[in-house]
């Protein structure tokens, strides 16, 4: 926003970011391939030996290319962080990824938002898996207590032959706001995918969870899994959804939802599609409140029901 | 240590512990050997305040103070806790933090042994999580662990032995005892007469009431002889009331 310079903007972002729990020395490092983000303008971009890390600024965001060469195995995590210091902000950040065939890389990152009153946080991926390729991605969300942000992260994920694409959206820092979470991915012959997603819920919150996997190739895996925790007067929906069309292809959609208070609403859509005779595709989805039996084990050995409930939550969340 | 008084507890009006009275002494491990059906878990229940159960007359005392009236947690905090017939599995807490809170902050050495006193190699079990991946005896075996860790002045354990093969059955065994020489008195509710052989004290429940009390090989052997050919399902016959 107006009035930050570059330099105290990354300050910011640098602060913002080990208040969140992230690792300050790993935006430090030289050995360590990272993007630092704030609103659209890049703050800091570093790429190591076998990742290339390439920014373009937009009038609402930046564009981001991420290629991994093939054979590459990076050896450190790369680090993202994206974010808005301010009230009010959008950040649209479009995200482009080549994994190229045997390639291994670890992505983390964290977006911040710690004083949004009217703050949109969008993310459009589009993302490649090359063959027997490995990719990890965990995305973590810090918000404020205001509630007063739209977060709408899309992704299209292809994983080709035996890849592997492991993905975890976690967002229990802060109030949700509204979040429209859609990821797709579509799995070739033996390829692997796994969706996780956590969250939680309080206030107002609105939640819309959409995971979607596409089993194409013989052989392929995937686990489309969610879980959270609402209370007040939040409300989600979660579809989960995963299509089996390949000989021997196995999928699972596992959704639990719990809601603790009687406000809060959480609905659960599981779709289990199978279009070939040897493929299997499993779903369970349990929603409700938590469980009188674990709180009350919980509080045999000593702790406080409200005690009991938060080791419960952060267990489910972790 | 434990005084139960003329208990009585009905459901949808349905009579399931009936004019129930047990005494549990300081340092003893008491045993409860009864068929399935006949309120064992609902008695420990009861002591422990589980499951909303509220007794609908008699009392519960706990070193001299009615206790029938307190949650859960303060009975935790006067000494009393249960290790559940099935205990809960909790998705994402560990065996390690598990036992951390049950011992009050323990130190991990402390909680290693615990876990050695049950059978259980720490290396292998600590980082696990308590869910659906551990096995029904894998689980028993972390709750006794958990109430060894907790040190009560009673543990009520509910057929600590159900689902135990019978390699760690003596371990679970030799853990109860090692729990009642540190100090705490037991509460041990079985239905098998090599578990209650422990007990220094054996009663029998039939129907939601103790129809005997004794030593455990004569009440055992009693038990032998009467419940287990009983035709009197879970409604004492009239020359045992």
């Amino acid at each position: 926003m107006i009035g930050y310079s570059v330099e105290k903007e990354y300050q910011g972002m640098i602060d913002a970011y080990e208040k969140a729990g992230g690792d300050k020395s790993a935006l430090q490092s030289k050995d360590v391939a990272k993007l630092v983000i704030h609103e659209n303008r890049v703050l800091s971009a570093d790429s190591v030996k076998g990742l290339k890390i390439e920014t373009k600024e937009t009038k609402t965001g930046v564009n981001v290319n991420l290629l991994v060469e093939e054979g590459a195995k990076i050896p450190h995590p790369v680090h993202l962080c994206f974010g808005v210091l301010p009230k009010e902000g959008l950040q649209e950040i479009v995200f482009k990824v080549d994994a190229q065939n045997n390639s291994e890389v670890h992505v983390i990152a964290h977006c911040i938002f710690p004083s949004a009153v009217k703050v949109i946080h969008k993310m459009d991926a589009d993302i490649e898996i090359g063959k027997n390729a490995r990719f990890d991605y965990k995305e973590t969300h810090y918000h404020g207590e205001s509630g007063g942000i739209e977060v709408i992260p899309k992704a299209r994920v292809k994983v080709g032959k035996g890849g592997v694409w492991q993905s975890t959206f976690a967002l229990s820092q802060g109030l949700v706001g509204k979040l429209d979470y859609d990821f797709e991915v579509t799995c070739q012959e033996k390829a692997v995918a796994e969706l996780i997603v956590k969250v939680y819920g309080r206030g107002s919150d609105d939640i819309k969870i959409w995971e979607k996997i596409y089993l194409n190739g013989a052989g392929a895996r995937g686990l489309a899994k969610s879980r959270l925790v609402l209370g007040d007067k939040a409300k989600a929906e979660v579809r989960g959804e995963t299509y089996g069309n390949a000989p021997y292809a196995r999928g699972h959609v596992d959704c639990m939802e719990l809601v603790n208070g009687t406000e809060a609403v959480a609905r659960a859509i599981p779709i289990v599609s199978v279009t070939n005779g040897k493929a299997k595709v499993t779903h369970e989805a349990a929603i409700g409140s938590i469980d009188r039996k674990q709180i009350e084990t919980l509080m045999a050995r000593g702790l406080d029901e409200d005690e009991a409930v938060d080791v419960i939550v952060r267990g489910i969340l972790r | 240590m434990l005084v139960v008084e003329n208990l009585r507890l009905a459901l949808n009006g349905k009579p399931i512990i009936n004019d129930l009275s047990l005494h549990v002494g300081k340092g003893e491990i008491h045993g409860i050997l009864g068929e399935n059906g006949t309120g064992k878990t609902t008695i420990a229940y009861l002591i422990m305040g589980a499951n909303n159960y509220k007794p609908t007359a008699g009392r519960i005392l706990f070193e001299g103070q009615d206790i029938a009236n307190l949650s859960v947690s303060q009975r935790a905090k006067k000494g009393i806790t249960l290790a559940w017939q099935e205990p809960a599995r909790v998705e994402g807490l560990t065996v390690r933090d598990y036992l951390t809170l049950s011992g009050n902050h323990h130190k991990i050495n402390q909680i290693e042994r615990h876990l050695w006193m049950v059978g259980m190699e720490p290396g292998q079990y600590l980082d696990r999580d308590i869910d659906a991946t551990l096995s029904g005896g894998e689980r028993k075996r972390i709750e006794l662990a958990s109430v060894l860790a907790m040190r009560p002045k009673l543990a009520i354990l509910d057929e600590p032995d159900s689902g135990i093969d019978i390699v760690a059955l003596p371990l679970i065994l030799n853990g109860i005892v090692e729990m009642n020489r540190q100090g705490s008195s037991v509460l041990l509710i079985t239905h098998s007469e090599r578990v209650a052989e422990i007990a220094h004290r054996v009663s029998i429940l039939c129907a939601g009431t103790i129809i005997r009390t004794g030593i455990p090989s004569a009440t055992s052997q009693w038990f032998k002889d009467n419940c287990m050919i009983c035709p009197h399902i879970n409604e004492p016959a009239d020359e045992i009331k």
